[in-house]
């Protein structure tokens, strides 16, 4: 189980690109998930949540993109979304197929910001500290 | 109700360890060493292979291993019997070794004497597939008394390895394993993968492992050379 630690990766880079952009508070975060990346999505949500406490993450929500394994068939000179990441065969006419072009994902695409809360959570923060 | 804003990012979660792996590569590719990184499951026999291949090599070759465990030093001790230089790493609960680790504790060595280092990963067949450490190839380990279907149960990380090891192969007829199953279930989630089988107590295969590991750091060796000379001509 890393998945912990992934989730506070995600935090820190969120956190940092959200204090570039001079943003107080995240409504949601967007991931990219391939199927082949290690990585459990329901242990990453679960885990994102503790690693965004008492960060500019608290209480913003995890949305998370699942990407199916596509991997290039010589026969078919294409590339090929694979039914299941048990089977590295084209669906169509069964070559292997050991290239992987998509499925190992673990990308950050973006933030939302919610901006009606944004001068009212600033003036929290200012009060705060 | 107004949109929420959205601010583009696309930054891979992994990028510092992959740099950091990166570096760790060009590091050891300009000192010449071979570098392994060797996965499996607990109990697999990764230790036991690994003193054997330290123990064989270390005649002809200057090897070294850094193992990890999230606990004790027993497997470096055990190692260090091979007369190889050994280093273990604790992970203190981490379930897979990373890039940073790996270059926290190179320290001791000068990679340029070294031939082979070989970085024996915390056995887990989860979360070290994520993690690159800069290594040479990945081998995989699937002992004959694990289950022929494991590679079909943990896809990730025998998709990522290079090579697969069948270790254990002395007590293959006294667990019937089916080698045609599990060729099958390797090969069907990485295609043309080789497949090793060796038994580290009788030392059986061992040799056909040794012949790997010079071929694949000799095909190192020759990419950098290219590599170099390309630069020169440039």
């Amino acid at each position: 189980m890393h998945e912990l630690s992934i989730a506070y990766s995600i935090v820190e880079s969120a956190e940092e690109a959200a204090r570039n952009a001079g943003v107080t508070k995240v409504k949601a975060v967007n991931l990219r998930l391939g199927k082949l990346s290690g990585v459990v999505k329901d242990a990453l949500l679960f885990s994102f949540d503790i690693a965004a406490q008492e960060t500019l993450l608290e209480g913003a929500k995890l949305n998370i993109e699942e990407l199916n394994v596509i991997a290039y068939c010589p026969t078919c000179n294409e590339n090929v979304e694979l039914p299941s990441v048990q089977i590295f065969r084209c669906p169509v006419c069964n070559t292997p197929t050991p290239t992987l072009i998509q499925g190992k994902e673990l990308e950050l695409t973006s933030l939302e910001i919610d901006d009606e809360n944004e001068q009212e959570v600033t003036n929290a923060t200012a009060t705060h500290s | 109700m107004q949109q929420p804003r959205i601010l583009e990012i696309r930054h891979n979660i992994l990028k510092k360890n992959d740099q950091l792996a990166r570096n760790l590569r060009a590091q050891f590719q300009a000192a010449n060493v071979c570098v392994v990184d060797l996965v499996s499951s607990p109990g697999s026999g990764k230790t036991a292979f690994l003193e054997e291949t330290l123990r064989r090599l270390n005649q002809d070759f200057r090897v070294a291993a850094l193992v990890g465990d999230l606990a004790t030093e027993n497997d470096a001790m055990r190692l260090a019997r091979s007369g190889a230089p050994v280093k273990q790493i604790q992970t203190a609960g981490i379930c897979h070794l990373e890039a940073e680790m790996i270059a926290n504790n190179l320290s001791d060595w000068n990679l340029a004497e070294l031939d082979y280092l070989f970085i024996e990963n915390v056995g887990n067949l989860v979360c070290p597939s994520s993690y690159d450490l800069g290594e040479n190839f990945r081998a995989v380990l699937l002992s004959v008394t694990e289950g022929e279907d494991k590679p079909l149960k943990y896809p990730t990380i025998f998709n990522s390895a290079d090579v697969a090891i069948i270790t254990k192969m002395d007590l293959a007829e006294a667990v019937e394993f089916d080698k045609d199953a599990a060729y099958a279930s390797i090969q069907s989630v990485r295609p043309g993968i080789p497949i090793l089988e060796v038994s580290s107590k009788s030392g059986a295969g061992i040799d056909a492992w040794l012949a790997f590991l010079k071929s694949e750091k000799d095909k190192a060796e020759r990419a950098a050379a290219a590599q170099s000379s390309q630069s020169t001509n440039a």
